[in-house]
Order: structure tokens, then C-alpha cells, then sequence
């Protein structure tokens, strides 16, 4: 089995009386797409938000591995989880609407160009190696929107590209930060099936560091609500339910596990559930 | 595409005409007076209640024409595309800057320019450099400042102190006051990190009243209500400007006739470098990955901290160089007055600025100029008018806000293009509300 690249402990989240997240421990590793899935209200949006630095956890741990080093991400701001190399999109898309596809790309790739730039100082006044730095941004940012294929549209505003290229700019906008682990909420929500098809494809693409020349491989963390999707692209599905994990496997254990069946069809006695389906 | 029904139009007019009959022929019309017998008589004012009504009427059957046209020039906009204006514009906008510099620059040599048109020609240049400054804050990185003015304080007092204290000249105090203005610009940008629009902008108007009540307050250093005098003018590199005519003089250096116009001319050339390095540093900034995040900012500051961008440094670095270009600005205009009190620093200047930024188009560098020029200029234009000044100015700024809700130049120009560029039309891009 492949490095584990995140590590998530043990991780609660309590709003009030509410305990949306209940101790729910799960491995993403090296080289897979993992997805969390679950009915509404499972919590699964609230693991990504703690993940991306978005909530901080009420306990639990949250570990990325880098070359062998550990990071803590519970403890870091919210930009700093960015820079330990977790990108993520947003189920209702942001991106930069009043910039073009391309700025969107340089903006992502704003800590390399910062320091390339003397911290604005330097290139203000023509003193460091700045052009080159922006030289070498958007040849990268080039290869994403070929990539994503938005070269086309690469002068136009964000806000005026249609739904489905707005998400593939999105997620291209992520990968232009070069992250370990890229989180997507929701990537299909409503694309049509023949964009559902692509997406699946660009997704795997990044997975094998094929997507893109010169990318290196990318691990995945997906939420997704459509299950058709998940079972398609992942190597490994995380089920919540009421906050807790119920179920941890590959899509075909996943499937058939009975309990991932009661919580989707409806519930179930507790009883019901064999004891040994449990993880 | 709809035109201008004229029956329709008709009619409304009729209808607001006689609305305005029955408003105005008691209210105008009709006048109890005192006759010279002692007795009270109604006099009756008809002349005037028809000339009223007639300027209602034609009001009323302008604005439906105005409407009416707007409406045909909507229908025939693409939506994706700049409207037809916003490329005029663009057009304009790229030979406008050009020759608006070139005036600049031989405005003091074009014959008929005198001491009071170079006068105003400085008052223009401050504010264009104002809202240079402003522009960063506002336009750029789209937080919300109402109490800018306190900067252009913090700048004026830190040189009229140190000239007073410490007896520095005006080229050390310049960037003494740009670095203090900066210092203050962070320490309002602390308290308000995580503040936006409506609750920033009662913080930062705060800010700019208690700066300017400070220095009401402070008499033992600011002189209080009295203000500082005596602020040294700015010497020609060394060489100060008198009447005299020494050798050690301006006029005497270069061996010309001395005339208290050297000084003026000076001072205007001093504003004019000022306000193109505040233009030259934005412009640059804008193309980096500082500006762009300060842009990114103002579309999304979400999307930006899962980036990996810094808000707090980034909102600090927007504070704090949008202050330094209003404390350079604030030296200069307590170098050129000669004496600054607190009164040069209330709310209503802070305004004017956040006026010429929003009216110029936010973000626009050449926008912010013809606001400035327009806004300053035209105020003094209008001295004729008298006590209707401000009436026609209120009504030509809520013209032109009716007529272009984005500024004067609403659309964006790409910081960086990879085959094309084109404008970016102002109903993309956010107002920021941070």
C-alpha cells in the first residue's frame, strides 16, 4: 500500500450542542482519489472545511505528510495550510470574476512570484529577476488552461466563462499553487453528464501527473454527493453518516456494505446492521 | 428595442404639468403682501408659476427622452462584451493620458497661465495625487477608507513639526512624513483586519476624526486650534527662493530676474514628480503579484486565503502604501501653505477624495485624474455662480452616477495578457466589500 499522505485523527468539530463531526479517523494515501461521501448532513463538508483550514477542529488530529515530514494542519492559519500544500475548490464556485482566466492562474501563483519579486520592492524597481519569474508563471498557467482546455478563453473575465469551464478554472486555479493534495467539493455538481465524463478524466489525469507536462502526481480528497461519480474515479470511498464514519473501503466494499445501503435508502434499525460490517 | 413613445411621453408630461400647476399656483402664485396702507392683500405671481411649470414639464419630457435612449443603447449591448462607451473610452483613455501629461508639463510655459491658474493647477495635482493614493485602498485592493484625510494630516504635521523642532529641511522631511503616514496607515490597518464594507468604513471615518481631534486637542505641540506657522519652504535643491537676488539664491544662481512666480512654478513641478510617482509606483504594483493580490482580494478573499495569500499582510501592505502617497501629499501642502491647522483635515476632504476615486471609476488611474481635474477645476468654475455653486455641482455628480454607476472608466484592463487584450467590463468586476 501506497504513503499514507493525510492522516485525519480522531477529529471532532462541535458547533454548540451539536456535534457535526464525531471522531471520525480515516487515511487518504499517496497517489488515490479519495472521496467522502454520505447523505446530507453527514458532516461531510465540515471534515473538508477542517481540513482546509476553514474551521479549526474542536479535537483530533489532522497529519500531512511531506517527503517524509509531518505536518500539523490543526494548528495553522488558514494560508498557511495552502502553503503545506492543500489546494482546494468550492461547491459554489470563487474564483476571480473581474480577472481573466489567466490572471486567476498568476494569483494562484502568487507565493513563488512574491518572492521572485523581492516582495514587490525589488521589481518595482527593476532590480531582481522578476520577468523571468513571470515568464516561467505563466507558461505554467498556459499549460493548466491547455490542460483544462480553456486556451481559448485565457483573455476572457472569469465571471463571463459558462458554469462548466468556470469549475474546470477552478480547479486548475488550484493545481497552479503545486499542492500534495487537492480537495474538491462537489466538482459535479451541476455539470451534465458529458461534462461529468471529462471531469472524471481530467481528475485522473492530475492523479497520474499526466494532466499537465511537467506536473508531478497529485493526491486527491473529493466530496461528492453524486454516487455514480465517486464510484467511477475513486481508489478509495470514506462513508459518513450522523458525523461518524460507517464505512472505509474501495467502491466495490463500499457498495455493498449494508450499512452505507440503510443510510442512503433510509434508516434502518441499529440492530439490523451485522456487527461485523463495521470497520 | 424599445424607443420613446411620444404619445405616451406626451402625456406624462401634461400630467406632471398640471401636478406641478396644482403644487405651485398656491405655493407661488399666490402671496400675501402688506400694502402701503397697512392692509393685507393677496398678490398673485402667475408669470412665475408658469415659468415653473414649464421647466417641469420640459424636465419631465428630457428625462423620458434621456430613458429612453439608454434603454435602445442597453438593448443593443452585448451583454459579454464592453459596452460601446467602455470602448470609446478605452480609446480615449489611451490618448488622453498622453496629452493630459503633455499639458501638464507646458502648462506653466503656455502663454496666459498665470500665478492663479498654476494656483489651481497645484490644487489640482494634490488631489489628483490624493486620489492616486486613495485609488490603492479603494479601487485596488477595495477596502472601503472614509478617513483617508488623516494620512494627508499625519504627513503635514510630521513635516511642520520636524521643520519646527528639529529644524530638518523639506527634502528630509518628505520621506520622513511618507514613512510616519505609512506607520499610522499600518496601525489603522491592525484594528480593522477583519472588518468590511459598511463596519470599515465608520472605523476608518473614526480614525480620521480622532486624528484630526488629536491635533485640535494637543495645543502644547500642535498649537491647537491655531495651527503651526512659519513651515520653511522648500529650497531649489539648496538654493531658496527670495526676492533678494543674492548669489545664494535661486535667482541669483542662475542669474534671472527674481519673481515670486519662481517659487509657484516650483512647487507645481514638485506636485506634478509627486503625483506621476504615485501613478508610476500604482501602475507597476498593479502588474505584480502584490497588485494582483490586492485585486484578488477585492473579487474574493476566501478564494484567496485557500491560495495561500496572506490577507492580513496583504490588507497592511494596501494600508500602508495608500497612506505613504497621502503623507507625501500632506508635506507637500504644508510646505506650499506655509501654515496648516486642523481645519485643512475635517471629513468633507476625505469625501471629496473618496469622491474623485468612485466618480473617476474605481481602480482607474486616468479616470481618478479627469474626476480630480473635473471635480476641483470645475468647483472653481463655478465661483461665478455663487451660493448656486454647490447646487450645480451636487446635480452634476448625481449626473454623471446616473449616467455611468461605475465611475467614469468602469472597466478593467488585464494585468497581463497572453494573446489579446480586451477591456474587462465593469459587471464582472467586484466593488470589493472588505
Amino acid at each position: 500500500m501506497a504513503a499514507p499522505i493525510l492522516e485525519v485523527d480522531a477529529l471532532s468539530m462541535r458547533f454548540g450542542g451539536l456535534k457535526a463531526v464525531d471522531e471520525v479517523s480515516f487515511t487518504a494515501h499517496a497517489g488515490d482519489i479519495t472521496a467522502v461521501i454520505g447523505p446530507n448532513g453527514a458532516g461531510k463538508t465540515t471534515v473538508f472545511n477542517c481540513i482546509t483550514g476553514f474551521y479549526r477542529p474542536t479535537s483530533g488530529r489532522l497529519r500531512l505528510h511531506r517527503d517524509g515530514r509531518a505536518t500539523e494542519l490543526q494548528k495553522l492559519q488558514g494560508h498557511d495550510i495552502a502553503r503545506a500544500g492543500i489546494a482546494r475548490t468550492f461547491q459554489n464556485i470563487r474564483l476571480f470574476p473581474g480577472m481573466t482566466a489567466l490572471e486567476n492562474l498568476l494569483v494562484a501563483q502568487h507565493r513563488p512570484l512574491m518572492r521572485a519579486s523581492g516582495f514587490a520592492i525589488g521589481a518595482i524597481l527593476g532590480l531582481s529577476g522578476y520577468p523571468a519569474a513571470e515568464r516561467a508563471a505563466i507558461a505554467r498557467a498556459t499549460r493548466w488552461l491547455e490542460a483544462t482546455g480553456l486556451i481559448e478563453r485565457a483573455d476572457d473575465p472569469a465571471g463571463a466563462l459558462p458554469y462548466g469551464q468556470q469549475r474546470r478554472l477552478e480547479i486548475a486555479r488550484a493545481m497552479c499553487t503545486s499542492p500534495l493534495l487537492l480537495c474538491l467539493d462537489e466538482p459535479a455538481a451541476g455539470l451534465n453528464p458529458r461534462e461529468s465524463v471529462d471531469l472524471a478524466r481530467l481528475l485522473r489525469a492530475i492523479r497520474d501527473g499526466e494532466a499537465a507536462e511537467g506536473e508531478p502526481p497529485c493526491s486527491l480528497l473529493l466530496i461528492e454527493h453524486d454516487m455514480g461519480v465517486v464510484m467511477g474515479i475513486s481508489d478509495r470511498v470514506v462513508v459518513l453518516d450522523h458525523g461518524k464514519k460507517i464505512a472505509d473501503g474501495t467502491p466495490a466494499e463500499v457498495r455493498a456494505d449494508p450499512r452505507v445501503i440503510a443510510a442512503y435508502l433510509g434508516e434502518g434499525d441499529e440492530d439490523e446492521v451485522p456487527a461485523e460490517a463495521a470497520p | 428595442m424599445k424607443g420613446l413613445d411620444p404619445q405616451a411621453a406626451l402625456k406624462d408630461m401634461l400630467l406632471a404639468g398640471l401636478v406641478a400647476l396644482g403644487l405651485f399656483a398656491p405655493l407661488v402664485g399666490l402671496r400675501t403682501d402688506v400694502s402701503p396702507t397697512g392692509a393685507l392683500f393677496i398678490r398673485t405671481r402667475w408669470t412665475d408659476v408658469a415659468i415653473i411649470v414649464g421647466l417641469v414639464m420640459a424636465g419631465r419630457l428630457a428625462m423620458h427622452i434621456f430613458l429612453a435612449r439608454r434603454e435602445a443603447r442597453a438593448a443593443m449591448a452585448d451583454l459579454s462584451k464592453p459596452g460601446r462607451f467602455a470602448t470609446q473610452a478605452a480609446f480615449l483613455a489611451r490618448i488622453l493620458g498622453p496629452v493630459l501629461l503633455g499639458v501638464a508639463l507646458l502648462l506653466p510655459a503656455i502663454p496666459g497661465i498665470g500665478r492663479y491658474e498654476l494656483d489651481l493647477g497645484i490644487l489640482v495635482l494634490t488631489y489628483i495625487m490624493l486620489g492616486w493614493g486613495l485609488n490603492i485602498v479603494v479601487g485596488l485592493a477595495g477596502l472601503l477608507d472614509l478617513g483617508y484625510v488623516a494620512f494627508y494630516a499625519v504627513g503635514a504635521y510630521s513635516y511642520a513639526l520636524l521643520a519646527q523642532y528639529f529644524g530638518f529641511s523639506f527634502w528630509l522631511c518628505l520621506p520622513l512624513a511618507g514613512i510616519l503616514a505609512a506607520f499610522w496607515g499600518i496601525l489603522l490597518g491592525f484594528p480593522v483586519l477583519r472588518l468590511r464594507g459598511d463596519y470599515l468604513a465608520i472605523v476608518t471615518l473614526a480614525f480620521g476624526e480622532i486624528i484630526r481631534i488629536v491635533l485640535l486637542n494637543w495645543v502644547s505641540l500642535t498649537g491647537g486650534s491655531n495651527g503651526i506657522s512659519g513651515i520653511p519652504r522648500p529650497s531649489f535643491f539648496g538654493l531658496p527662493f527670495s526676492m533678494e537676488g543674492g548669489p545664494g539664491t535661486f535667482a541669483g544662481f542662475f542669474g534671472i530676474e527674481p519673481s515670486p512666480v519662481h517659487r509657484v512654478i516650483f512647487l507645481y513641478y514638485l506636485i506634478l514628480a509627486l503625483a506621476m510617482l504615485t501613478n508610476w509606483v500604482s501602475i507597476r504594483i498593479r502588474k505584480q503579484p502584490l497588485g494582483r493580490a490586492w485585486e484578488a482580494m477585492r473579487e474574493d478573499e476566501i478564494a484567496c486565503r485557500s491560495l495561500g495569500i496572506n490577507i492580513r499582510n496583504t490588507k497592511l501592505s494596501a494600508f500602508m502604501i495608500g497612506a505613504m502617497f497621502g503623507g507625501f501629499a500632506g508635506a507637500f501642502f504644508a510646505t506650499r501653505q506655509g501654515f496648516i491647522s486642523p481645519e485643512s483635515f475635517t471629513f468633507i476632504e476625505s469625501a471629496i477624495i473618496l469622491a474623485i476615486v468612485v466618480l473617476g471609476g474605481l481602480g482607474s488611474q486616468i479616470g481618478v485624474a479627469i474626476a480630480a481635474i473635473v471635480m476641483i477645476g470645475g468647483f472653481e468654475l463655478f465661483r461665478d455662480l455663487e451660493e448656486w455653486r454647490m447646487l450645480v455641482f451636487g446635480a452634476a455628480m448625481v449626473l454623471i452616477m446616473v449616467w455611468r454607476p461605475r465611475g467614469l472608466v468602469g472597466s478593467r484592463q488585464p494585468t497581463v495578457v497572453l494573446r489579446e487584450r480586451r477591456r474587462i467590463g465593469s459587471e464582472h468586476v467586484a466593488e470589493g466589500r472588505g
